[in-house]
């Protein structure tokens, strides 16, 4: 029963106003930030250098020069080829994230130029089932890498996922060994692949692709690991130090290369570029690893379309 | 070493007792019961083979976890000769969790290779429980790296629930030390062959995972995850492992269907840990078939094939989603 009654009748409280959602306050350092100030900033926070997460187009604007990005690929989509049952249906997740995210899968891959420089992109969705990778993510960096190889353009591959998905059973881990196989025709050809991780980059993408770059970037702050933080956490009963699988914890121990803020990361990667992309002398020449002469004979087929329908 | 029994298990057990004390009792009294023991024996066989006709999946991944079931150091024990253990990954220490070596199998002069559990509990933690340290998968790499330099096939067996996950681990680059192991694998010009002999749990089991063939004995798991870590996920409690198991779609059968594997190895009847010495044997005849395919290939062919493999794996549809 409440302390107080109310006797007078016919109190109307004031109707909340619609105000339009222009501020919010940055988790890094508890500032209220004007949004559009954040969004010109790259998402990143102008007093902490909190890096908001963005969405895949976010990083095609951030990374590519205006008006030069072609996405390929991107009607490639997911199959409940196991009949994935638990509380909900896989076949249910997969529709629910497509109308969620307007996208078909959690990876973008697309081709641009990078100040002139052409380039092959993918980009995590994290938003679409937790960017977590199976058949598709898989398949997709498999054919973004073909491409690569074919047109001699540096590989740029932004992750942010939870792991491998859980919903595709074990074919969802043989695409950890899958890219990772394909990473390996792309280093033999000599070029470069510059992996860019980000908050969060866990489990089977952290040991794939994500750890894999000729160069491995994080962003500032970002969770990256290989088991997650309750696992661990769970397992050895102990609380986790402070800073624990942070970018900056996997500077120190020396998984990355370097923390890039993404205001300076276009311009960071382009000087990274320059030096590997030799456009005199192709390095796969010099390394005698791939015959160039050769190369188109030697191209990898692209992997056989599994018909969804006829599987099921 | 007390013998552990499965819930599943016990009418077999309990019956093959009856059939030895029928035995001895017909020995002691100087008798022949030869007729009656015959039928329980028939019996017991059918039993057997029905129940194992029709294990669930669960009834597998506890198989597959079966404290008897023959480990690497049992199979390599009883298939290679002449084996001499290497140790270390040459940059922090050795890793228990992972066996590896060198030595014979048959006529085939082989690297070998794989995740050691232990059988009781100082052994258990001595081995890690089989889960490895980035260490392991650094050692595995280096020894794999001799086999490619003196041109030796390679033999990965796997049976691991997990790589370790832990505040070391973690710091000294698990991620990185299976990724790197993916990624050399993929293109070592040198035969692999992988045998899963018991758990296969995610990305531990395939930082020694990745080769031309890889076979899967009849009663393990592989997969993404554990049945146990997929329940606590979905329905946040371990306990609906069963439900998971099924869901995963995780054994042998399941997985010849899905692409993954291409052999499914025989066990003997009522599963490996009944008969060492017989399941090592099939086994080994079984990789020998396997290896003497896969030296007729050239190197370069090989790595193409290998390569053309793990890029078919994986089920996806080109078309907008559509209903049903």
């Amino acid at each position: 029963m409440a302390w107080f009654k109310r006797n007078a009748q016919g109190i109307i409280s004031q109707k909340k106003k619609d105000i339009p959602d222009l501020w919010l306050k940055c988790p890094g350092c508890s500032e209220i930030i004007y949004k559009l100030e954040l969004e010109r900033n790259a998402n990143v926070c102008a007093l902490c250098s909190h890096h908001f997460r963005i969405q895949t187009e976010g990083y095609v604007k951030l990374l590519l020069d205006a008006g030069t990005s072609a996405e390929f690929n991107e009607e490639i989509s997911s199959v409940d080829f196991l009949k994935f049952r638990a509380k909900k249906k896989y076949s249910d997740q997969i529709k629910a994230a497509i109308k969620k995210t307007g996208k078909k899968s959690a990876l973008l891959s697309t081709r641009g130029k990078m100040n002139s420089r052409p380039v092959v992109l993918c980009v995590m969705d994290f938003s679409f089932i937790g960017g977590s990778m199976g058949s598709v993510v898989g398949e997709k960096i498999s054919l973004a890498i073909d491409v690569a190889i074919k047109e001699k353009s540096p590989l740029i591959l932004i992750s942010a996922s939870g792991g491998a998905r859980m919903m595709e059973g074990a074919v969802s881990l043989m695409q950890m060994a899958k890219t990772a196989a394909k990473l390996a025709l792309l280093a033999k050809a000599g070029l470069p692949y510059v992996s860019i991780l980000t908050d969060p980059t866990t489990g089977g993408v952290t040991a794939s692709y994500a750890m894999l770059g000729d160069v491995n970037i994080a962003e500032p702050g970002a969770l990256i690991g290989f088991a997650g933080p309750r696992v661990i956490k769970q397992t050895i009963g102990e609380d986790l130090p402070d800073g624990f699988q942070r970018s900056e914890f996997l500077l120190q121990h020396g998984f990355v290369d370097a923390i890039f803020s993404r205001t300076v990361m276009k311009e960071e990667i382009s000087k990274i570029l320059d030096v590997f992309c030799k456009d005199e002398i192709d390095a796969s020449e010099r390394n005698g690893l791939v015959d160039v002469k050769n190369m188109d004979a030697a191209e990898i087929s692209p992997a056989v379309e599994m018909d969804a329908e006829k599987k099921n | 070493m007390q013998n552990f029994v499965l819930d599943f298990e016990k009418p077999i057990i309990k019956l093959e007792q009856q059939i030895k004390e029928m035995q001895d009792y017909a020995r002691s009294e100087g008798i022949s019961l030869d007729d009656e023991i015959d039928r329980l024996q028939s019996k017991a066989r059918k039993m057997q083979s029905e129940i194992f006709a029709k294990l669930t999946r669960e009834q597998r991944v506890k198989l597959a976890r079966h404290p008897q079931r023959p480990f690497t150091r049992d199979y390599i024990e009883r298939i290679i000769e002449d084996f001499v253990e290497l140790h270390g990954d040459r940059a922090f220490s050795d890793d228990p969790a992972i066996i590896a070596g060198l030595g014979k199998l048959g006529s085939e002069k082989v690297i070998i290779m794989g995740h050691q559990k232990g059988r009781d509990t100082k052994q258990k933690l001595h081995r890690n429980f089989g889960m490895a340290h980035p260490e392991g998968y650094r050692k595995a790499l280096r020894v794999m790296k001799l086999a490619v330099k003196f041109n030796r096939p390679i033999i990965l067996l796997v049976d691991t629930p997990g790589a370790y996950p832990g505040i070391g681990a973690e710091e000294r680059g698990q991620a990185e030390a299976i990724a790197r192991n993916l990624f050399e694998m993929a293109v070592m010009p040198v035969p692999i062959v992988i045998v899963i002999i018991g758990e296969g749990a995610s990305g531990g089991a395939l930082g020694i995972g990745v080769g031309d063939k890889i076979l899967m004995m009849e009663n393990t798991w592989f997969s993404v995850i554990s049945p146990e870590g997929c329940s606590s996920i979905l329905h946040k409690d371990a306990g609906k492992a069963g439900e998971a198991a099924e869901a995963l779609k995780l054994t042998a059968p399941d997985l010849l269907e899905q692409n993954v594997i291409d052999i499914v190895v025989k066990e003997p009847p009522g599963g490996a840990h009944r008969d060492h010495d017989e399941a090592a044997q099939i086994l080994k005849k079984e990789i020998l078939d396997v290896l003497k395919k896969l030296k007729k290939m050239k190197p370069d062919a090989l790595v193409a094939k290998r390569i053309e493999k793990y890029e078919n794996m994986g089920f996806y549809s080109q078309h907008p989603f559509r209903e049903g």
